[in-house]
């Protein structure tokens, strides 16, 4: 079944079965691979995704209800304040979640232009990052904040 | 420096040809001149470290893995600074698995044990002069002049009368010259790369704009995807299965029986995963059949009873005992736990009649080869192994099961290239898990409170009694002993005891292994004895630190030799950074505790709160590390960050637990691990400058097991609770 929607500017018209998490089509059909698998139940927030501008889980989001919506992934955030703010902090380690980190911070920030503690735990608290960056990721979203 | 490229296994075999010869030096395997590098250009490579391109690329290859720890970071930085390039302009490259390649500390091509810096230390600068050094002989040559009179400078070399010749110009001919004998390197005080507090990973770019570098993300011409049916049954066996329902769903190319259960193979992973869900497979639950925990630690208390076998002993715990004026006795009792990296399992395999080829996030790509040709029936030689990044590793990777399983489901469907990817669920339940054990101290206390007699008896399964059998002796696993062997108390009785007991659960190297029973149960019980003694803990650490230089048999990663000195200087500066002693609110504790293991040595104090239900919050974190010269010193912080995350994780919520022969957590709702807002909320690093020639120390590991005391004696100071079980939940608190 063909399924039409807008991914980072661009139309994409994908033929798969409309129950398909977003997160596979993402990955599988179109080939954008920023986008991560962690944990396939929306615990993790390794895949998170912008749809209409909000993070969402694309674990969790079957490809059927995002007809002609609009998707960003991190492969469409380019290289805006929040990665460059991941950049000057070194934030990654291994780097896995931090595509999930990045689009959950972005939609933070494009929400709230400067965000207290309170406000980052609240919307960040979804993603798990096994490595332990999360002084980064504070620090991080901070600094882009303050550079946006 | 960011696009990373994989060398292929035909430049390695040409490289390595040469070696054959039996060149003695361990970091030289000379390379072909102008060799071929793909592109239309060239490259030489003066050593196995080194490829210099005709276009002047200079390309450092990285032999461990990079799993978050930096070292696609650190270790071309140290080839660099001997090398004499700009190393933002040099690429790196994951090597294959070859000799030349091995970790001397650990004897194989393997990233563990907090050794990748500790081994390259000397090693990669001398790589990196040597080559340098060959590029000098060679534009010497080339220009009739004596080595002495041509200087390597930026990648350049420099003649006299101005003379000037690029690395790329000189390497053909260098990769012929004679390897230097005498490899003399620069003193740290003149390191320009190494130590530089600015440098950037080489690999964040790259991860910030979510491109594919790890192993799940590899796609091939051709590939498909596998979704894997295994046991539910630790050591299950398959009965039987049918899929009648699932070779007929949309996608399906095979459906498959490997060594480990059924695999599904589709066009994509979500149709080979609604597929595999339409499995009906009978499994046979094996020789652990009804097996729970209930069992487990009633087998390890019956093997508690034994009297292990003693791994450190001196004067005489019999005779001391009876005398003391007050005896201390508890027994810690510390859970199995995952790894839980963030990216699951996963390996692309393509296995046809004459070849394998294996690409996977592995942190020992040397072991591949051997059981990909095992199981397939090739050779050795016809099995290459490509590294990818790792998406955390945490000793879960040191383990090849899920190589071995796409490589056989390649085979069984027929030699196409297969993604084998296994669920969140597949990943938590078959894990090899940090051991469980019970842990019994007892120590006698003279009327001063110091400790004249000490008893410890660990009885918990030998994880190298599977991986590495040979370095199992007299009952002693070497990394069952550590952070105990290593005891830095001056304690003139002592007997410490290692009792061996498989539980019929496998067990795994776990971030710092064995430091999170050994060294948590003493740590806690430390502070145990410091309460009876009415003193404070770390007064009384201080005044038991054992400043003899005596010398330990067993851990093979830590000093070696007593580091009682160290050990004193890291506790007083904790004590003044931290404000101890200062009054802290009702329902606040701060707790200390003290570690070297992997030749770094921490000190830790640990401030919390906790509400009157037994909810812990961490407020603060206070480390002192003792680790030698930083070779990448951002980094080397962001490992204690890392580190103290992963060790609260495990200490305040992980547990795995065993019920009808299965794990009962699979997800990370029931297999709890720290979020954003429960990390520490403050963490302060304070580093001791490096005695002169005082190696580097490892830093991927010690901190996760130094924060678990600090926070369970925190505790125990906030509350007067001490739980003798981990996870230190409010349960287990009210319990104790």
């Amino acid at each position: 079944m063909n399924i039409t929607f807008n991914v980072n500017g661009k139309n994409e018209t994908v033929d798969v079965a409309p129950d398909t998490p977003l997160l596979w089509v993402l990955r599988d059909t179109l080939g954008m691979t920023g986008t991560k698998f962690g944990c396939g139940k929306a615990l993790c927030g390794a895949c998170t995704v912008h749809l209409n501008g909000m993070a969402v889980r694309s674990c969790q989001t079957q490809v059927g209800s995002v007809a002609g919506q609009k998707i960003t992934t991190i492969e469409g955030l380019k290289m805006n304040a929040v990665q460059k703010a991941w950049i000057a902090l070194d934030v990654p380690q291994c780097g896995y979640c931090q595509p999930g980190q990045m689009m959950s911070a972005s939609a933070l920030l494009a929400a709230n232009r400067n965000p207290s503690d309170a406000d980052i735990d609240a919307a960040m608290s979804g993603n798990i990052c096994r490595c332990g960056t999360y002084p980064r990721i504070r620090a991080a979203i901070k600094h882009a904040a303050k550079n946006a | 420096m960011e696009q990373i490229k994989h060398q292929s296994r035909r430049d390695f075999v040409k490289a390595s040809a040469a070696v054959a010869g039996g060149l003695a030096i361990g970091f030289h395997m000379p390379g072909k001149v102008a060799q071929a590098d793909g592109g239309g250009g060239s490259f030489a490579m003066p050593n196995a470290w080194v490829k210099i391109g005709n276009d002047n690329q200079v390309t450092l290859m990285v032999a461990r893995s990079e799993m978050g720890q930096g070292v696609a970071t650190s270790m071309p930085m140290l080839i660099a600074e001997e090398l004499e390039v700009d190393f933002s302009k040099v690429k790196v490259e994951f090597a294959p698995p070859a000799e030349v390649y091995i970790n001397s500390l650990l004897g194989g091509q393997l990233t563990g044990g907090s050794t990748s810096v500790r081994d390259a230390w000397e090693k990669l600068r001398k790589a990196g002069a040597s080559a340098r050094m060959m590029l000098v002989s060679a534009a010497a040559a080339e220009w009739g002049v004596d080595a002495s009179q041509v200087k390597a400078e930026n990648g350049q070399l420099i003649g006299p009368g101005g003379k000037r010749m690029s690395y790329g110009m000189a390497a053909p001919k260098a990769a012929q010259m004679e390897v230097p004998k005498d490899v003399p390197l620069k003193p740290v005080s003149a390191f320009k790369v190494v130590g530089n507090a600015k440098q950037k990973r080489v690999d964040t770019p790259m991860k910030v704009r979510g491109e594919p570098v790890f192993g799940i993300d590899t796609r091939v011409p051709g590939m498909m995807y596998a979704a894997v049916a295994m046991s539910p049954y630790i050591g299950g066996k398959l009965k039987s299965y049918d899929d009648s329902r699932a070779k007929n769903m949309p996608g399906v190319k095979a459906v498959v029986q490997y060594s480990r259960g059924v695999a599904v193979v589709a066009d994509s992973y979500w149709q080979a995963k609604k597929a595999k869900d339409l499995l009906r497979v009978e499994w046979d639950q094996g020789p652990n059949a009804g097996l729970n925990m209930q069992k487990i630690w009633a087998g390890i208390e019956e093997a508690a009873k034994q009297p292990g076998a003693t791994f450190r002993e001196s004067g005489n715990v019999e005779e001391a005992m009876p005398k003391a004026a007050k005896t201390v006795t508890s027994t810690y009792t510390l859970p199995f736990l995952s790894h839980s990296p963030m990216e699951p399992m996963n390996t692309l395999a393509q296995v046809s009649a004459d070849k394998a080829i294996i690409i996977t996030p592995t942190q020992f790509q040397q072991l591949i080869p051997h059981v990909v040709a095992g199981a397939t029936g090739l050779k050795l030689e016809q099995v290459e192994v490509r590294t990818t990044y790792l998406g955390g590793g945490f000793g879960r990777r040191v383990e090849v099961d899920y190589a071995i399983d796409a490589a056989e489901i390649s085979k069984a469907a027929g030699g196409v290239p297969v993604k084998m990817v296994w669920s969140r669920e597949d990943d938590m339940t078959h894990d090899s898990y940090r051991p469980a054990g019970k842990f019994g101290l007892s120590a006698g206390l003279d009327a001063n409170g110091m400790i004249t007699g000490m008893r410890f008896h660990s009885t918990s399964p030998s994880i190298s009694a599977r991986l590495f059998p040979s370095v199992v002796k007299d009952g002693i696993d070497p990394f069952a002993v550590e952070g105990i062997d290593n005891f830095p108390y001056a304690v003139p009785n002592l007997k410490f005891t290692y009792q061996m007991h498989d539980t019929g659960v496998t067990v795994g190297y776990w971030r710092a292994v064995s430091h999170n029973l050994n060294a948590v149960a003493l740590e806690c019980f430390i502070d145990e004895c410091a309460v009876a003694a009415g003193k404070d803990p770390i007064d009384y650490r201080l005044a038991m630190v054992d400043m003899a230089p005596s010398k330990h048999a067993w851990s093979g990663l830590s000093a070696g030799v007593a580091v009682g000195p160290r050990i004193k200087n890291a506790l007083q500066m904790v004590k003044e950074k931290s404000g101890w002693g200062k009054p802290l609110a009702q329902g606040k504790g701060r707790g200390v505790a003290v570690m070297e293991g992997y030749n770094t040595v921490i000190a830790m104090v640990a401030e919390v709160t906790v509400s009157p239900n037994f909810d812990v919050t961490v407020d603060r974190v206070v480390s002192v590390v003792d680790a030698g010269p930083l070779v990448h010193p951002d980094q080397a912080l962001a490992q204690m960050e890392s580190c103290i995350n992963f060790g609260q994780s495990a200490c305040m919520w992980g547990e795995i637990t065993i019920n009808e022969n299965s794990v009962e957590q699979n997800n990370f709702d029931s297999y709890r691990v720290a979020r954003i807002n429960e990390a520490p909320k403050k963490l302060e690093f304070h580093w001791i400058k490096p005695a002169d020639n005082q190696p580097p120390g490892g830093l991927g590991e010690p901190a996760t097991a130094v924060i678990q005391p600090a926070i369970a004696n925190a505790i125990a100071a906030a509350t007067g609770k001490r739980a003798k079980m981990l996870p230190l939940t409010p349960e287990n608190l009210r319990a104790s």
